[in-house]
């Protein structure tokens, strides 16, 4: 149900992007999204891919600074008030979403949003009992 | 003999007449006052009698200004070893003044002052200022920092016993400096280059142009800086820059400073008396050799000084200056011997630095210093490794690290420097004597 992302420190720095996207298409992994949130000194890429415990693994063993932290892929209707409604759900349930980006290829002709919510467990079940579709991980890995 | 107005005061103000005494006179009073002070530092300041001792010298011994090379080198560590007052010679009640300076363990070194080394203080910074041209009508702008720092203090009392008028704005706050500059008519300021170059671009900003001012003077000390940058300064303010030296555990500033032939700094060796060494084998270089300088106070009653290493690169000259002072002259320093760097006037070792850092969970033991200038100011930047615990894919969370390490350096070395937070293994690892600082100040 939670998608492991990979987070990956980058020194933001010409050129300094295109290595490890470069690493994975060596090593055969398919990138299904990717995001990027810098600051002016240095940068964290978000990514999602296949076999994210494996992946990460390679990267490390590459010298790459990861982590895995575990997000949820969300069904959105695409229409106005779609994202709204399923942001909704947490209204007054000291859920805090941390961050959030577009799955790049979406599920099914919907789109996808990934969420990084401080507490995965009681989002899932909020948005559960809400009616949300939450896409299941290896349909987010697969696509 | 005094200037109605800044201008043209005489640069042979009373006070400096030993400035143009002959050598043999110099060298008689010199040996006098070593001689002097070498009994009584050795009656009052245990460690330095427990030296002598140890190498079978008694004071008596000393019989020429030569004989002084036999006598043990003083060096900084040994003021943080006997910290605070270990090597004061004079008892509290008849010290006025305690001033202190930036130590590599994060411990200040204490330096003393009695009634009578204030008034040392003020004729050898007097007589700075006089040999640059300045005098009773100057008004000068004194930028140097106060508080326990010697700058701001002791420019000031010896711009007060010049009998310029001194106007004590002390560091900082930029717009106002520049507004003080124009409307107190300053005829000379004090501070460091790096903050003179700042105040150049502030007072275009503001649409001052320095060069319709009265300002015409500027005596700069407290870091190192080029000729080239002299000129740089000198062609956009239109002023003259002096180079002032000195040190804390001497006096402060005063010991040495240029005159209107910017040849060299005159030292005020009737009060300290130099000698430049080869660091490491510990002996005494001919003149126009370039070493070690090595001072000696001559008057200093509180805190006097045997042979104090000042780690600063530097050589002597004897012969006749332009200016008509017979004090010998020092070579514009521009490196020391040791690690220690200088930035906006603080003095800070690459060991303070690691010590805040490993204080802070998160980082590794991989740091590297890198100064640069930018817009005449002096940067530094501490480059340090993540470790992969402290890795968070939030942003929020490694920039409340970079917070913490900014905050933990600025505990210790009093300075707020920008961190940056690296890539473990990106930072070059060295198989000998990591280079810790990266100084990529180009003195232009």
């Amino acid at each position: 149900m939670k998608i492991r992302q990979l987070s990956l420190f980058l020194e933001n720095k010409p050129g300094r992007l295109t290595e490890p996207c470069r690493f994975l298409a060596a090593n055969g992994i398919n990138i299904r999204t990717l995001t990027l949130a810098d600051t002016r000194q240095f940068g964290i890429l978000r990514i999602v891919a296949p076999e994210p415990d494996r992946t990460a693994e390679l990267l490390a063993a590459a010298g790459y600074l990861v982590k895995v932290t575990e997000v949820v892929a969300l069904e959105v209707p695409d229409q106005p008030g779609g994202l709204a409604g399923v942001l909704e759900v947490f209204d007054h349930s000291g859920i805090n979403i941390e961050y959030m980006y577009a799955l790049a290829a979406g599920h099914k002709g919907k789109a996808v949003i990934v969420f990084r919510f401080d507490q995965p467990d009681l989002a899932i079940e909020r948005l559960n009992a809400a009616g949300v579709n939450i896409v299941d991980s290896a349909d987010v890995y697969q696509g | 003999m005094i200037a109605a107005t800044g201008g043209c005061a005489s640069p042979f103000h009373a006070a400096s007449a030993l400035d143009f005494i002959p050598p043999a006179e110099m060298r008689a009073l010199q040996l006098a006052r070593l001689q002097a002070t070498v009994r009584r530092t050795h009656q009052r300041v245990a460690v330095f009698r427990e030296r002598l001792a140890a190498l079978g010298i008694a004071p008596e011994d000393i019989r020429s200004l030569d004989d002084l090379s036999q006598l043990p080198f003083t060096v900084k560590a040994d003021l943080r070893e006997t910290y605070p007052f270990g090597l004061f010679a004079s008892p509290m009640e008849e010290i006025v003044r305690l001033h202190a300076s930036s130590g590599t363990t994060g411990k200040p070194i204490v330096v003393a002052y009695t009634r009578e080394d204030v008034d040392v203080w003020s004729n050898v910074m007097l007589r700075a200022f006089a040999g640059c041209g300045l005098g009773r009508g100057d008004v000068i702008q004194n930028a140097y920092g106060y508080g326990l720092f010697t700058g701001g203090l002791g420019a000031h009392y010896g711009a007060e016993t010049l009998g310029a008028t001194v106007i004590p704005t002390s560091g900082g706050n930029s717009a106002r400096q520049i507004m003080v500059m124009k409307d107190f008519g300053v005829t000379a300021i004090c501070c460091t280059p790096s903050y003179f170059l700042h105040l150049i671009e502030r007072a275009a900003e503001m649409d001052v142009d320095l060069r319709e001012l009265p300002l015409r003077t500027g005596v700069f000390g407290a870091e190192p800086w080029t000729v080239a940058m002299r000129r740089r300064i000198e062609a956009l303010s239109g002023i003259r820059a002096y180079d002032i030296y000195g040190l804390s555990e001497i006096i402060g500033p005063g010991v040495a400073c240029e005159c209107p032939a910017q040849d060299g700094l005159h030292i005020f060796e009737d009060h300290f008396y130099p000698e430049v060494i080869d660091p490491n084998s510990g002996r005494v270089l001919a003149d126009q050799e370039e070493g070690e300088l090595v001072l000696t106070t001559l008057s200093k009653r509180a805190m006097p000084m045997i042979r104090y290493r000042t780690r600063d690169i530097t050589a002597l000259a004897s012969g006749p200056c332009a200016c008509g002072r017979t004090l010998r002259r020092m070579k514009r320093i521009g490196r020391r011997s040791d690690d220690m760097f200088i930035i906006r006037g603080v003095n800070v070792f690459p060991s303070q630095v690691e010590t805040a850092l490993l204080a802070v969970e998160g980082t590794l033991p991989h740091y590297v210093i890198v100064l640069s200038r930018r817009h005449g100011l002096d940067e530094m930047e501490v480059q340090v490794e993540v470790t992969p615990e402290a890795f968070s894919d939030k942003i929020g969370a490694l920039e409340e690290l970079t917070a913490t390490l900014v905050h933990a350096i600025d505990r210790v070395v009093g300075l707020r420097v920008q961190v940056r937070l690296m890539e473990p293994h990106s930072l070059a690892r060295s198989e000998g004597k990591a280079r810790r600082v990266i100084d990529n100040r180009s003195l232009v």
